[in-house]
């Protein structure tokens, strides 16, 4: 299938990308200084552990994707390898989606690298696993296929260094959108309110797929409240690929 | 004859960095190339040559006209499914090695996995990189980068071949192997479309040929129709006469080691000057009668314009 045999080509790509690595290694010095900041707080360690582990695994997951996802298809545009790939019989949203799936499995490949060195941290400190981590992980997996799709999106519109700037932002952004929900809570109906209120409706909430707090401090999470982050991720990837796959359809290759 | 390729008034135009510009690119491209021939497309650099085979393939989208392959609309899939393109300059995926490359290519046009690696070696081998089959592109030279270029080109068996600068960068036995590669295809009963300035390799081996100058086809047909058959002027090499009796005859070009090359353009006094070297006993060591080259013609065209 075309897809896939683009996807693993993007896959390969990536793969041998350095960057890629670097981000690897602070990951890691991340997870390990988690394990560090543990022996130096107060209160229940694992937690402490489990906390700042999983936020470095979304911060740099969400890194890896922002990266990779606004320069491969920049690059193949840049060294010109897309123009015989684009004069083989595929269509364009086959090349978009085999980057983009080649991209997921790359993720998904660091992913695991990264949760086997946290879950093994872990293990270490509290002798047990922690099942609740894998929802989390999960979650993290999710948000990441996300910000691929929009870090894309933007690459197909601008160059590599404008689409980091609005995905980082869009990430940023993401995470603090719940200061917009208690804003409208906090003023006065009106024009204002209006405002934040359509903002509130056009920018994501990544905060949707945060359950590091309820799995941390084992809190119970209704099985809705996973099932609509779910259905939350799937359908903005879905929307945020067709919006992409949209732009790329007409664009001249210069 | 059916044609392989036909564009009827291309238009392209593209808008300027700064100012947003409309630069008009092509001025109503129109051409047929007919099944089984090497067409040579020919123009100086920036004339629109990429341009058009930009078109062509779908990479750019025409602001007016139409493009038609082997009898399909240009963009369908069946249509790409029939074609094979080199680009000019080739770039590839460098972290790949040479059969890794052409087997993701195989993949894109859905060969079957068993025949996957008999046609990368049969091809490997037409283009000479049998050796370098486990090497990677970004090893490759210039010239091994053409030919494995090509051979992707042809690994669909394409009926019509888009060949931009094929000839570029490449030494002179190279050249020759991929000319030789242009004219067996044409044998295979292929459809050649060879874009590029180099007129030489146009002239070997091209049946019909396009002129493309500022966006605009000014000539185009076969070559034997376009190039006058008329002797231009002869060029004879003369040792035994004196360089100021020859003088009479014709331009004297050079002059050394007793050896004059003089340049005739009157055809009857090629007849006088072979009864004067006859009479004086000297010697001719070459005589060479020029007709109008595709390169007169060009030159000629371009400075019409």
């Amino acid at each position: 299938m075309k897809i896939t045999a683009i996807a693993l080509n993007t896959f390969k790509e990536a793969i041998r990308d350095r960057i890629l690595y670097l981000l690897l290694f602070f990951a890691v010095v991340s997870l390990i200084f988690s394990r560090l900041l543990a022996i130096l707080a107060v209160g229940d360690r694992v937690k402490i552990i489990m906390d700042v582990g999983l936020a470095s695994l979304s911060l740099f997951g969400a890194l890896m994707a922002i990266l990779m996802g606004t320069s491969l298809v920049f690059k193949e545009i840049d060294k010109k390898t897309i123009y015989t790939l684009l004069s083989k019989p595929i269509h364009r949203y086959q090349f978009l989606l085999g980057k983009f799936f080649g991209l997921i499995l790359t993720l998904l490949v660091m992913l695991f690298f990264m949760s086997l060195i946290f879950i093994v941290i872990v293990l270490l400190h509290s002798g047990r696993i922690e099942w609740g981590m894998f929802a989390a992980l999960a979650f993290i997996f999710l948000e990441l296929c996300l910000i691929t799709a929009v870090a894309m999106f933007f690459s197909c519109i601008s160059s590599p260094i404008l689409s980091s700037v609005f995905s980082l932002s869009f990430y940023l952004i993401g995470h603090l959108s719940w200061g917009l929900e208690t804003l409208i809570n906090k003023i006065k109906p009106g024009f204002g309110k209006t405002i934040v209120q359509v903002l509130y409706t056009l920018i994501p909430d990544l905060e949707n797929f945060n359950f590091k707090t309820e799995i941390v401090h084992h809190l119970p999470v209704p099985p809705q409240v996973f099932l609509y982050a779910t259905i939350y991720g799937i359908m903005y990837t879905l929307f945020v690929l067709t919006a992409a796959m949209l732009v790329f359809r007409k664009r001249d290759f210069v | 004859m059916g044609n392989a390729l036909k564009i009827t008034g291309l238009f392209k135009s593209f808008k300027s960095e700064f100012l947003r510009k409309n630069i008009e690119i092509l001025k109503g491209i129109s051409l047929s190339v007919e099944e089984g021939e090497i067409f040579g497309y020919l123009g100086p650099n920036g004339a629109g040559k990429t341009t058009t085979l930009k078109c062509i393939l779908g990479l750019i989208f025409p602001d007016k006209g139409e493009i038609e392959i082997l009898g399909l609309p240009y963009l369908s899939l069946k249509a790409k499914a029939r074609i094979g393109f080199l680009p000019e300059n080739p770039y590839f995926y460098d972290y790949l090695t040479a059969s890794e490359f052409l087997r993701f290519y195989c993949q894109l046009h859905q060969i079957k996995k068993a025949d996957i690696e008999e046609k990368t070696s049969t091809l490997l081998s037409l283009v000479g990189l049998e050796k370098s089959s486990s090497l990677q592109l970004r090893k490759f030279s210039k010239g091994m980068l053409q030919r494995i270029g090509l051979a992707q080109a042809l690994l669909n068996e394409p009926e019509l071949v888009l060949l931009d600068e094929p000839l570029g960068g490449l030494d002179p036995l190279g050249r020759k192997e991929i000319r030789d590669i242009i004219v067996r295809l044409k044998e295979e009963g292929k459809t050649v479309f060879l874009s590029s300035h180099i007129l030489q390799d146009i002239e070997m081996v091209c049946d019909r040929v396009a002129i493309i100058v500022s966006g605009q086809i000014i000539n185009q047909g076969r070559l034997h129709d376009l190039i006058s058959q008329k002797i231009l002027f002869t060029e004879t090499t003369i040792s035994g006469i004196k360089e100021e009796e020859l003088k009479k005859y014709g331009e004297c070009v050079s002059s050394y080691g007793g050896r004059t090359l003089i340049k005739i353009t009157d055809e009857k006094k090629v007849e006088k000057i072979l009864e004067l070297v006859h009479t004086k006993k000297a010697k001719i060591h070459s005589l060479v009668p020029r007709t109008e080259s595709l390169e007169d013609l060009f030159v000629g065209t371009v400075k019409q314009e």
